[in-house]
């Protein structure tokens, strides 16, 4: 019983640390600022690890965390499941490899504790979508993380960033006003706002027109928050105009955390899917992979390349999770850890090139092998673990994707994938051509590598770049099993949070 | 049934304007009525006609009660809706210093 109280610190250290933060930041050494949200991050990490520890220990499916001991579904829970514990460890995995680089890297902005705070109050934000078990806290934990976000965009207060911000804020917001009528009609179908509970009473009372309906707007909502491609617009421009630490973090796990695992928990978990649902989500899956990834290979701004093909693998993602196999689940969640890794390293490397070089344009940069070795090793793994090239992670992810389409009989999609996987790889041939290959410029002489905190962060994501293939070995499938299980089981979720809350 | 209609009206207001206006401001309020629209509608959705407040007291039957979750949901929505609010309009002051205007079709230096 006592270990369950580990729960609820995954809201409360970034959210102490915020306020923290934001309240003595400005009167204490920049140092201390710093050390004091490496910690909390490394603590965040360190509980997410001993959170998949003791749901293995434990060997219940779920353990809950009933908020000021209110017995569910009257009161607010927290559940800690297999999908939850290893969008907890992606997460912070990304968060605390962030927090070393930005470090260094945002010396370059005045004001270092405001950064922080906003910072740990999106962590708070999608550290609470993830274990929350009630569908209005999920929403105001969304907000928390999306406003947060909104703030981080425009951090640098220039022309362009004001106005991605402004974009990303009016189009984040309709969004989320769709989730929330969702919430509500779901709430005044079922009179319960808990997940377990609605999805029983969900099951128990079938209702004909009212889940086409909030199906609709919760795709609308959450297809938005995770940018699939109908609903992208935002993302190229957001994404790219964040500080670089930012733009890892937003791409890497904001809008996994915000939009898909969200997405999924409510479609498979609550409302249950149905085919036409699943059919719906591969389509949306290929055409973000397709149509991203075209736009991608036309752009010369490095961020803005990384973005659109930020979208292009969300598709995969995506695209893995709607099939509805088990094999398909797997792949697609196997994508979205690896896609946090290699595209946060892909954004740190691009924003290592701004620190060094100062510029974004690939066509103002070239021969930086030269200068910057650390940075180039680095993102030529990240580069190729991206495109699918053999012993590196999403080598491993896209091949069970395709052969799962393959097994479901979508040869189409298969195909689809693997032409979009040759895409990627012709865009990043020229991101490495350009960037690190051929003469080194005149006015680049004097470029030096980066500090040592930076060259720790990419190193670190570039050796579990390297090294995620091997969670597909059989004494490390359970990480990715158990989130794999808690999908497949689908509307028992109910019988099993509500099981667990008696213990 | 009017009142629920007469709450798709009102957001489906905020919607056109959000969509439709070129003018910030004017995009930030479409946003507060699309705000309104669906707080109007979470509260409505607990309301009870003669119903009264759900009060408990000592030797008092409480039958025909309004349902004050929604209420209580709709504050904390509201406040939310104000931070999103201040934010953006926060934003929309700075776009003004950096372009000269507030027209949502001359600030367009992002393409692509």
């Amino acid at each position: 019983m006592n270990q369950i109280s580990i729960i609820p610190f995954f809201v409360i250290i970034p959210l102490f640390t915020a306020f923290l933060l934001s309240l003595i930041g400005r009167f204490i050494k920049r140092l201390f600022v710093d050390v004091l949200s490496e910690t909390s991050c490394f603590l965040l990490l360190v509980a997410s690890m001993y959170s998949l520890n003791m749901l293995r220990e434990s060997a219940a499916p779920a353990l809950i965390y009933k908020v000021g001991s209110w017995m569910p579904p009257f009161g607010i829970c927290m559940v800690l499941d297999g999908l939850t514990s290893f969008m907890l460890i992606t997460v912070n995995l990304v968060a605390f490899l962030v927090c070393l680089y930005s470090h260094n890297y945002m010396e370059k902005y005045t004001d270092k504790p405001k950064f922080y705070t906003l910072f740990f109050l999106m962590l708070a934000g999608m550290n609470g979508v993830v274990v929350t078990g009630d569908l209005f806290n999920l929403y105001i934990f969304l907000e928390i993380a999306s406003i947060a976000s909104y703030a981080l965009v425009a951090f640098g207060t220039e022309a362009e960033e004001l106005e991605a911000s402004f974009k990303y804020a009016i189009m984040g917001s309709v969004a989320s006003s769709f989730i929330f009528i969702g919430i509500a009609f779901l709430y005044g179908f079922t009179s319960t706002l808990n997940m377990a509970d609605m999805a029983r009473v969900l099951s128990a009372k079938p209702n004909q027109w009212l889940i086409p309906f909030v199906s609709v707007l919760f795709l609308m909502g959450f297809g938005l928050k995770a940018a699939l491609v109908p609903f992208h617009a935002w993302l190229p421009d957001a994404h790219p105009s964040a500080p670089a630490s930012i733009s890892a973090m937003l791409s890497g796990v904001l809008i996994k955390a915000l939009g898909v695992y969200a997405m999924i928990r409510i479609f498979f978990n609550i409302i249950g899917t149905s085919q036409a649902f699943l059919s719906v989500l591969m389509f949306l899956g290929v055409l973000s992979m397709l149509a991203a990834v075209i736009l991608a290979l036309s752009q010369w701004d490095l961020k803005r390349l990384l973005a659109y093909h930020s979208i292009s693998q969300i598709g995969y993602v995506v695209l893995g999770i709607g099939l509805g196999t088990p094999l398909g689940i797997l792949g697609g969640l196997f994508h979205l850890f690896n896609h946090s890794m290699f595209k946060s390293l892909l954004f740190l490397n691009s924003g290592s090139i701004d620190y060094a070089v100062g510029t974004r344009d690939l066509k103002e940069m070239s021969g930086l092998r030269e200068k910057m070795p650390v940075t180039a090793h680095t993102n030529l793994i990240a580069s190729m673990s991206i495109a699918g090239i053999p012993p590196f992670n999403g080598f491993f992810s896209k091949l069970i994707i395709i052969f799962a389409c393959v097994q479901a009989g979508h040869l189409g999609y298969a195909l689809a994938a693997v032409v979009g996987s040759v895409l990627t790889l012709a865009s990043f041939m020229k991101v490495q051509k350009y960037a690190f290959s051929g003469e080194l410029k005149e006015k680049n002489q004097n470029v030096l590598e980066v500090p040592g905190m930076m060259k720790l962060a990419i190193v670190s994501l570039a050796l579990i770049c390297v090294l995620a293939g091997l969670l597909l070995l059989p004494s490390f499938r359970f990480f990715l099993n158990d989130a794999v299980n808690v999908l497949l089981e689908g509307r028992k979720y109910a019988a099993v949070v509500l099981e667990g809350v008696l213990k | 049934m009017i009142l629920y209609l007469l709450c798709l009206a009102l957001f489906c207001v905020g919607l056109y304007g959000v969509l439709r206006k070129r003018n910030l401001i004017k995009i930030i309020i479409g946003l507060g009525i699309i705000e309104y629209a669906m707080n109007l509608f979470f509260v409505l959705l607990g309301y009870r006609y003669h119903g009264r407040a759900p009060l408990q007291a000592q030797d008092q039957q409480v039958l025909n009660m309004v349902d004050p979750l929604p209420q209580a949901l709709v504050l904390t929505s509201i406040v939310i809706g104000l931070g999103v609010m201040a934010l953006v309009i926060s934003i929309a002051v700075r776009l003004y210093e950096k372009y000269g205007t507030f027209d949502i079709t001359k600030i367009k230096r992002l393409k692509g």
